[in-house]
């Protein structure tokens, strides 16, 4: 997005390569990816572009089906190349991503690029003890290593994330860790080789809130430390609120809404957008706040809905003239407040909408000082 | 584990006695009397007149229970077998009995046969696994290719010939037809004598049943590695950036072999209570060709042997795949 570019920290030598001190450290252009089936190909990511820098975060929302996973696993090149047709351009560290070499690309992964996973039970292998887990990352990317090595690198890694006893507790099995520690294990995992992108998907889904809490703390602790670029894939926009600097909305495989979080949870100018907004449960709100699901189930990606994707579920469809919504595809353009706000969505003045319907029924004592939101 | 494994040969030796008892109340209780058989072998051809005699000389007209105790004995410490009221014959344990055929003692008949079975069953088993395991892998690794679809699909004709056939169809062609050197002579030949001679003969044996088997292993494989593959530890294992063959061969080889250790475990245990089919054809006198024998003989005692035989080998075969799935899995704690 934007205005980190004066971040003092934000190039620390980790950016690396021929032009990467102008360009965010990752930058996605255009990419597609689709899986042909019998049925037909399916577009899981359609057109998508965002950029992320050093030190900051971008927040992936959107509901299961929408394209958050699939475009990450892109970044790390985790496809099969036979069984996918991705296009479109990928720039990590001002290295092209798409259509290199396995090999390159195998060197890249865990190393300059990790991602951690969720339900990290089922992520980290059964039979093999967390510490060697942790330490065959870190052989695989410094090859002149000694074991003995590795594994007080591992040890410090689990030290470093707070897992007590990291010396005993290396030791163990994933299954005889708790829920949180083995999220912890594995951020320490993603972190080993000290990476300039951490790929974040849903880390704390699985998990009970406190140690949710706990878990991005710890996120955010370590981005600061590592200075790192971070993706986090979530569908809770407390995490992004909490997490992120910049957000991308996905819905039906293509980005509906990009801008500063701040801008976005505030002047949210898109109905999906909105509906998400609607479906969070606000403690400290008034009990006469409503929860309201957006109605209707995601589109099928092998034949999705013609025009804009979300029209079939929109409620606020009435409002634009004509059948623009089930027949042309809104472009991502600049919203109604200018910056770096984008949206796709051929509502008019949707602000004043949002302002004005919207919020009062989801966050009736918020209406009028949506400033202090 | 040496205190797990001691506790499975405990419960196996409870499972044995049970077996023991079934089989003897099957025969004590059965259609025909235990003394019929050795009675229609009197060349007299008087049995219609001595079978009383017959069944008095066993000790049929005794309680079971004192009878089952004495075998019991038998194979625990060793008995004399008196037979009409003289002692007869001295058998020491583990005593099976006298073979009604041979008149020799079971157990002594049986130490003779037993490395034939072996030898067929290991070999065998061996030669499915070292084919089975990396074909089924190799599919696995290519599944929905060309090549997967023909090999899952030849394989599933060649399973479906029934074995006995397939094993005769070998021995006609390579050895009858084309008389191929190597095959020239199928049987059992005592490794300790003759190991070159103890190889060629089990050979084609072990051929047969290596194909036959590993169609079947490479169907479990590849199905078991299938599903490993799609496996979040295998995804992160990719991100890890490690290199294709440690993912396939470390981080999924090991838990996809899981379920095809199981399966083996059972299978195993099965191939060493008796190859009939193998024995029959290759010529082998093991286990399996005993059995057949003493079913079609009516010889009593070597049946309830080869079936303790049997029970035997179940058992060793399970202790054996539970230590193999502690060693596999770490989850599984023997204890």
């Amino acid at each position: 997005m934007s205005d980190s570019s004066t971040d003092p920290d934000a190039h620390i030598n980790r950016a690396g390569g021929p032009g990467s001190s102008e360009d965010p450290f990752l930058v996605v252009e255009d990419l597609t990816v689709a899986f042909p089936t019998e049925d037909g190909l399916v577009t899981a990511v359609s057109d998508l572009s965002y950029q992320v820098e050093l030190g900051k975060t971008l927040g992936i929302v959107g509901e299961s089906g929408s394209g958050k996973s699939v475009s990450s696993m892109a970044v790390l090149g985790l496809h099969d190349a036979k069984s996918s047709r991705i296009s479109g351009s990928i720039r990590v560290g001002g290295t092209e991503v798409i259509g290199l070499s396995e090999n390159k690309m195998r060197k890249l992964r865990g190393n300059r690029v990790a991602m951690i996973f969720q339900d990290a039970l089922a992520a980290l292998h059964p039979f093999y003890k967390v510490g060697d887990q942790l330490a065959e990352a870190y052989l695989v990317h410094h090859q002149d290593a000694s074991k003995r090595d590795a594994r007080r690198k591992a040890i410090e890694m689990l030290d470093r994330v707070g897992i007590p006893q990291p010396d005993r507790r290396v030791d163990d099995f994933a299954h005889q860790f708790s829920g949180g520690m083995r999220q912890r294990a594995m951020i320490a995992m993603g972190l080993i080789n000290d990476p300039s992108l951490l790929v974040a998907d849903e880390p704390t889904t699985a998990l009970d809130v406190t140690v949710q809490a706990q878990i991005l703390d710890l996120l955010q602790d370590l981005q600061r430390e590592f200075n790192s670029a971070v993706i986090i894939i979530t569908h809770d926009l407390g995490v992004i609120a909490e997490m992120a600097d910049d957000v991308l909305v996905m819905y039906a495989g293509r980005a509906v809404e990009y801008g500063t979080t701040k801008e976005l949870l505030t002047h949210p100018e898109m109905p999906y957008t909105w509906g998400l907004l609607s479906s969070v449960a606000d403690v400290t709100s008034d009990t006469s706040a409503r929860l309201i699901p957006i109605p209707g189930n995601p589109p099928s990606l092998l034949r999705p809905p013609t025009g804009c994707a979300f029209h079939p579920r929109c409620a606020h469809m009435s409002k634009v003239p004509g059948d623009l919504c089930s027949t042309e595809l809104p472009p991502l353009a600049p919203g109604e407040r200018g910056g770096d706000h984008l949206k796709r969505c051929h509502l008019p003045n949707p602000d004043a909408i949002y302002q004005t319907e919207v919020l009062p029924e989801i966050a009736p004592d918020l209406v009028g000082e949506d400033s202090h939101r | 584990m040496f205190a797990y494994v001691v506790k499975r040969l405990l419960s196996g030796i409870v499972v044995l006695f049970l077996v023991s008892l079934s089989v003897f109340l099957l025969f004590w209780f059965g259609p025909s009397s235990p003394a019929q058989p050795i009675c229609d072998r009197d060349t007299s051809n008087r049995c219609g007149d001595r079978i009383e005699i017959y069944e008095e000389n066993l000790g049929y007209n005794n309680p079971w229970y004192s009878e089952y105790g004495k075998f019991m004995q038998g194979v625990v410490v060793g008995r004399d077998i008196q037979f009409g009221g003289q002692r007869v014959y001295e058998c020491r344990a583990p005593c099976l009995g006298y073979s009604y055929r041979t008149k020799a003692p079971v157990f002594e008949e049986m130490k003779t046969r037993m490395p034939a079975t072996i030898s067929v069953a290991v070999g065998g088993a061996a030669l499915y696994l070292i084919l089975g395991i990396p074909i089924g892998v190799a599919a696995a690794r290519r599944r929905g290719t060309a090549a997967d679809k023909a090999l899952v699909s030849s394989f599933l004709v060649l399973s479906s010939i029934p074995y006995y056939l397939f094993a005769l169809m070998m021995w006609l062609f390579l050895t009858v037809s084309w008389e191929i050197p190597l095959f020239a002579e199928t049987g059992y030949f005592p490794f300790s004598e003759n190991p070159a001679k103890w190889f060629s003969g089990m050979l084609l044996a072990w051929v047969a049943l290596g194909i036959f088997g590993c169609t079947t292993y490479t169907r479990y494989a590849r199905g078991s590695m299938v599903e490993t593959l799609g496996e979040d530890y295998i995804r992160t294992a990719k991100a890890k950036g490690l290199p294709q063959r440690t993912v396939v061969y470390k981080h999924a080889l090991r838990s996809a072999l899981v379920p095809v250790v199981t399966i083996f475990g059972i299978e195993f245990g099965t191939l060493l209570a008796g190859t009939i089919f193998t024995e029959l054809i290759f010529d082998i006198e093991g286990i399996g060709l005993w059995a057949l024998g003493a079913i079609t003989g009516k010889d009593l005692p070597v049946v309830a042997a080869t079936v303790l035989f049997g029970a035997v080998m179940l058992i060793i075969s399970n202790i054996v795949v539970d230590v193999i799935y502690s060693v596999l899995d770490p989850r599984v704690r023997l204890s």
